[in-house]
C-alpha cells in the first residue's frame, strides 16, 4: 500500500554522525543519499546545546551553529536530508517502513547507516521514589525547553549529578533565569574538569552534595523538594520546583534492536567492528547509538568514518567476520566492539568504573599480548582511547579478544 | 518572578477558559468560575470511571438535568487513571455478592461498549500460575468457584502447556488455572469515553469543584463546593476514596474507606514480546498478589503492592516497594527484570472493612451512596451505573422517557488496533497524522490537536498524556517534553 522508493544509501538519524556520513558519501558521488530524522529538525541533539565547545579548533561553535553547518555540509555535498520523517521498522534486510506528513513509505537502500543516538535515562527508568509532581526533566527536556522554545522553567532546580552534562544543564538552569539549589552525585567527586567543578562551586555557588542520592521526589501537582540521603544515612529535604536527571546515557536502539542486530551488553547499542559493520551485511551504526554519551565530535568523526565502509559495501565487498572484542571490570565498555585484523584507524573507546594512578592496558587473545600500554591515569568520566594498530595481529579463527585495565 | 512564570501554565489547570463551548448545542465543561444558580435533578459526585459511567447513564433520559462534579481538574484522576487496567471475567468473584453479579454484567457491556466506542480491549486471557503445592491445590476450587460465577471454560493445565503458552515464565512453576475470558483495556479511555458521552448529550462537567459540606435546604441538597454553592434534587456519591466522607457528611456509617496502595511498575515495548497472558497469582487470605501483564499499549506491568494507608493523597512509590516488585517479578518472568522501566507509578485503591460494594439507595434523602468500589469497578463500571439508575427509579426519581445516546468514537491508544500513524487514507486528508510530535509512543501531531480540542480538553500535560499516550514512553520527554508543553500552551491561549 505504502510507496516503494530506492535509494543508495539511507541514513537513520541526521545528528553530527548520520549528516557526516552524508556529506562523506555525497561528496564520493554516491548519487542518491538520504538522511531522514525524526525530529522536525535536522542538526541532532547540538540544536538545543547553547553553550560553546562544537566544531574543531580553532572553528569552535556552539551547538546550534555546529548543527547548522552539519546539516548545510550534507546538503551542499547533494545528500537529501528529510528531517520530520520517522524510520519505523524493518520491511526487509536494507529496507524501512518509514512516515511523515506525506503518508508511509517503503525506502529500499543499498546499504543502511543507524545513527539513531542516544538519550538519558529518565527518572522513572532510575527508580527514583515519590510522587509524579511537573517539573521533571532530563537534561534533553530541559535544554529543548529552554533554548528551543524559551520556555520558563521553575525558580529551583536540583540538578542530579555533576559531569560535563549536569554542568551544562546547570548553566541552562540559571540562563532561564532560576537558581541552581544544588548538585549532587552518589560519587565521591565531581565527574568533570576540576577547574569547572570549581568554577560552579566557588563562582557561582552551587553547592554539590558528593556521595549522595535523590531518596524520593516530592509534592503534589508541582515538585516541592527532593529528599536526599547521604551515604552515611543523613536525609535532607532540598525545597526545589524543579530536579533535572543528568548523564546516565542510553543509546536509542530501536530500530537495531527491531532488527535482531547483535547488541554490545557494555553499551548496549549495536555491536560493531571497526569499519562500523553491524552484524548485518549492509547495515552500519555511528555516533551516540554505540556510545551513549559520548561527545558530539566522535560521533561526526564516526560518520565520516563509516562512509569509507558504506562506499567498500556499495562497490561489493563483503562485511570481514571478526572476533568479538570484551572487557573486564573495571572497564564498563569498548566500541568498537569486534575487530578484525583489516581493522584500521579508529580508535577504540573505553570507560571505566574505577579511578586508577598509572594503570596498564592490555589486549590479549587466547592467551597472546597483542597489545600493551601504560596510561598516566584512568578517571571514570573521561574516555580511554586505544590505538588500532595492533589490530592485524588479531587471530579471525581465534576466540574472543580481551582488553584489561589493571595494575601489572 | 510571579506564579505566572512558574513552570507549565497549564499544570495547575487555570490557564484554560472557563467554559470550553464545542461540538453541539449545550456543551458544557467548566474549570472555573461560578456554577449555575439553578437546581440540577441529579448531580453525581465523582469523576473517576464509576461516576462517569453514571452520569452518562443518566444522560440517556433527556428531561433530566444532571451535573458530573469532580474535585481534580480532569475526568479519572483518582483510582481510575492508575490500576491494572483488566477488564476481569469475575470468575473469582465471591458467588452471591451484588459485585459478582455487576462485574459479570459490567464485562459483558463493557467488550460491547469498547467494541463500538473504540476503546482498546485485547482479550489476552489469564493464568494463574501456581509455584508450590499448596497453590496447586487451590486451582480445583477455583475452577468449580469460576463455575458457579457462570465461566465454565475455565480449566487447570499442566506445566507443560504452562510453559508451552509461557516460554519466558520463570522456572518451578508446577501448574496454573487458565481464564480464557481475561482482558486487558485502556482504563484512561473508557472513563473519558464515558464522561465525553455525557457531557455531549447534555450532562454538565463541573471540574475542581471539591464538595466541602453538604445541607438540605426546601427539599434540595445545597452542595457547598470550591467554587460556591450548587443545588440538586438527587445526589450520587461516587466520590471513590472519599466516598466516606461525603456519606458521613450525609449522617451515614456505613463503611470507612481505607486507601490501599498499589504501585505497579512499567516495562518497556521491548518486554512486550516476554508475556502472552495476564499472568496472576493464586489469590491467598493476603489478597491477590503480584501480577505481570501486558497492556494494551504495548508495555508490561509489573504490580502492584497493597499497603493500607491512611492519607489519601499516598500516591507514591517507594524504595521498599518498587525493591519488593522486583523481586516478585525475577521469579514469575526474570528476562523482564533486564528490560528497562519506561515509568512506575501508584494508585490507591477505595478498599473497605466490607468485602462487597457499599451501593445504598436512601430514598427519603434522594441519596445513593455507591462506595468501596474496588480494583473490579472498572469491568463492573456499566452495570453499576445501570443499578444506580435503577435505584434512583425505585427511590422516587421520575427519570422520564429514555433516548439513545448520541454515539461517540475514541482515538484508538491501543497497539492491537491501527494507530493514526498507521492509517495512509487519515494522513493523506491530513497531513498532520503523519507528522510525529512523540517519538516513542508515535503520537502524531494531529492527535495532539484533536484531543488539545476535545469535548473534554486535558488541563495539563498529564492528561494530554492520558488522551494521547504523548510522553508516556521510555523517553518520559527527553525528546517531545519541551515540543508538547508548546502544543498545550499554544491551545491554552
Amino acid at each position: 500500500m505504502s510507496r516503494v522508493r530506492q535509494v543508495d544509501v539511507l541514513i537513520v538519524g541526521a545528528g553530527p554522525a548520520g549528516l557526516a556520513a552524508a556529506a562523506r558519501l555525497a561528496a564520493a558521488r554516491v548519487p542518491r543519499v538520504e538522511v531522514l530524522d525524526r525530529e522536525q529538525q535536522a542538526g541532532g541533539v547540538p540544536r538545543h546545546c547553547a553553550h560553546g565547545g562544537f566544531g574543531t579548533w580553532p572553528h569552535l561553535l556552539t551547538g546550534p551553529a555546529h548543527a547548522r553547518l552539519l546539516v548545510t555540509a550534507a546538503e551542499s555535498a547533494g545528500a537529501v536530508v528529510r528531517p520530520g520523517v520517522t524510520a519505523l521498522d524493518w520491511a526487509g534486510p536494507l529496507s524501512l517502513h518509514t512516515v511523515g506528513p506525506r503518508g508511509p513509505e517503503t525506502v529500499e537502500a543499498r546499504a543502511v547507516v543507524l545513527a539513531t543516538g542516544a538519550r538519558e535515562r529518565p527518572r522513572s527508568a532510575r527508580l527514583v521514589p515519590g510522587t509524579r509532581p511537573a517539573g521533571v526533566l532530563t537534561t534533553g527536556e530541559l535544554q529543548q525547553a529552554v533554548h528551543l522554545y524559551g520556555q520558563r522553567i521553575g525558580e529551583r532546580a536540583v540538578v542530579v549529578g555533576a559531569e560535563d552534562v549536569s554542568y551544562a544543564a546547570a548553566a541552562t538552569v540559571r540562563a532561564a533565569g532560576a537558581e541552581v539549589v544544588a548538585m549532587l552525585t552518589g560519587l565521591p567527586r565531581a565527574r568533570t574538569r576540576p577547574a569547572r567543578a570549581a568554577d560552579a562551586r566557588l563562582r557561582q555557588g552551587i553547592p554539590l552534595l558528593t556521595g549522595t542520592t535523590v531518596a524520593e521526589l516530592l509534592g503534589h501537582g508541582r515538585l516541592s523538594g527532593v529528599r536526599v540521603r547521604h551515604g552515611d544515612g543523613r536525609e535532607a529535604v532540598l525545597s526545589c520546583d524543579t530536579v533535572v536527571f543528568t548523564g546516565d546515557f542510553v543509546p536509542d536502539h530501536e530500530l537495531a534492536r527491531r532488527g535482531g542486530l547483535t547488541l554490545d551488553t557494555g553499551t548496549r547499542g549495536p555491536a560493531v567492528d571497526g569499519s562500523l559493520h553491524t552484524s548485518r551485511p549492509g547495515v552500519f551504526a555511528a555516533g551516540g547509538v554505540l556510545h551513549p554519551g559520548e561527545s558530539a565530535a566522535t560521533a561526526a568523526h564516526e560518520g565520516a568514518h563509516v562512509a569509507g565502509a558504506v562506499l567498500e559495501a556499495l562497490a561489493g565487498a563483503a562485511a570481514p567476520d571478526g572476533v568479538p572484542l570484551s572487557v573486564t571490570p573495571p572497564l564498563r565498555w569498548i566500541v568498537p566492539n569486534r575487530v578484525t585484523p583489516a581493522d584500521r584507524g579508529l580508535p577504540y573507546l573505553l570507560r571505566t568504573t574505577a579511578h586508577l594512578t598509572r594503570p596498564l592496558l592490555q589486549v590479549t587473545q587466547d592467551g597472546r599480548t597483542l597489545h600493551r600500554r601504560r596510561l598516566a591515569r584512568a578517571v571514570p568520566y573521561r574516555t580511554l582511547g586505544l590505538t588500532a594498530r595492533w589490530t592485524r595481529l588479531v587471530d579471525p579463527g581465534g576466540g574472543p579478544v580481551r582488553v584489561t585495565l589493571g595494575d601489572r | 518572578m510571579t506564579a505566572a512564570g512558574r513552570g507549565p501554565r497549564g499544570a495547575r489547570g487555570t490557564a484554560r477558559p472557563a467554559t470550553t463551548q464545542q461540538r453541539s448545542k449545550d456543551v458544557t465543561v467548566t474549570r472555573q468560575g461560578p456554577l449555575p444558580a439553578s437546581p440540577y435533578d441529579v448531580t453525581v459526585v465523582g469523576a473517576g470511571v464509576v461516576g462517569s459511567a453514571i452520569a452518562r447513564g443518566l444522560a440517556r433520559h433527556p428531561r433530566l438535568r444532571v451535573a458530573l462534579v469532580e474535585a481534580q481538574d480532569d475526568v479519572g484522576q483518582g483510582s481510575s487513571k492508575a490500576n491494572t487496567a483488566i477488564l476481569h471475567t469475575g470468575f473469582d468473584a465471591t458467588p452471591g455478592f451484588l459485585e459478582a453479579r455487576l462485574v459479570r454484567e459490567g464485562a459483558r457491556l463493557l467488550a460491547e461498549y469498547a467494541a463500538a466506542t473504540g476503546i482498546p480491549v485485547e482479550p489476552v486471557g489469564a493464568l494463574l500460575v501456581a509455584w508450590d503445592e499448596e497453590q496447586l491445590a487451590a486451582l480445583p476450587r477455583l475452577v468449580d468457584k469460576a463455575g458457579r460465577n457462570h465461566h465454565p471454560d475455565t480449566r487447570p493445565i499442566g506445566p507443560e502447556e504452562l510453559y508451552a503458552r509461557e516460554p519466558h515464565l520463570g522456572p518451578g512453576a508446577l501448574g496454573a488455572l487458565h481464564v480464557p475470558g481475561e482482558s486487558i483495556i485502556c482504563p484512561w479511555t473508557t472513563t473519558l469515553a464515558y464522561a465525553t458521552q455525557a457531557v455531549r448529550n447534555g450532562v454538565d462537567l463541573h471540574l475542581n469543584t471539591p464538595v466541602r459540606a453538604v445541607g438540605r435546604d426546601d427539599g434540595t441538597h445545597v452542595l457547598d463546593t470550591g467554587r460556591g454553592i450548587l443545588r440538586t434534587r438527587w445526589l450520587v456519591n461516587a466520590a471513590g476514596l472519599h466516598a466516606d466522607t461525603l456519606d458521613r457528611a450525609l449522617g451515614h456509617d456505613d463503611f470507612t474507606v481505607t486507601p490501599r496502595r498499589g504501585q505497579l511498575l512499567v516495562f518497556d515495548k521491548f518486554a512486550r514480546d516476554l508475556v502472552r497472558h495476564i499472568l496472576l497469582p493464586v489469590p491467598t487470605a493476603l489478597g491477590k498478589g503480584v501480577l505481570i501483564t501486558p497492556t494494551v499499549y504495548g508495555n508490561v506491568l509489573l504490580g502492584p503492592t497493597a499497603e493500607d494507608l491512611h492519607d489519601k493523597r499516598a500516591t507514591g512509590s517507594t524504595a521498599e516497594g518498587l525493591e519488593g516488585l522486583r523481586d516478585k517479578g525475577r521469579r514469575i518472568l526474570p528476562a523482564l527484570l533486564d528490560e528497562e522501566v519506561t515509568a512506575v507509578y501508584a494508585g490507591l485503591r477505595a478498599a473497605t472493612e466490607h468485602e462487597d460494594y457499599r451501593i445504598t439507595a436512601h430514598p427519603q434523602q434522594a441519596y445513593v451512596t455507591v462506595g468501596g468500589i474496588r480494583s473490579t469497578g472498572l469491568t463492573a463500571s456499566l452495570a453499576v451505573a445501570a443499578h444506580v439508575r435503577d435505584l434512583l427509579a425505585d427511590a422516587g426519581l421520575d427519570l422520564g422517557p429514555a433516548g439513545e445516546l448520541e454515539p461517540v468514537r475514541m482515538p484508538n491508544l491501543g497497539e492491537a488496533f491501527p494507530r493514526a500513524y498507521q492509517r495512509p487514507e487519515l494522513i493523506a486528508a491530513d497531513p498532520e497524522y503523519g507528522t510525529l510530535v512523540c517519538h516513542c509512543e508515535r503520537v502524531s501531531r494531529g492527535e495532539i490537536r484533536d484531543a488539545l480540542t476535545g469535548t473534554i480538553p486535558p488541563a495539563g500535560l498529564d492528561g494530554l498524556r492520558r488522551r494521547t499516550r504523548a510522553r508516556a514512553g521510555r523517553c518520559q520527554g527527553f525528546h517531545c517534553g519541551a515540543a508538547l508543553r508548546e502544543l498545550f500552551e499554544e491551545a491554552g491561549g
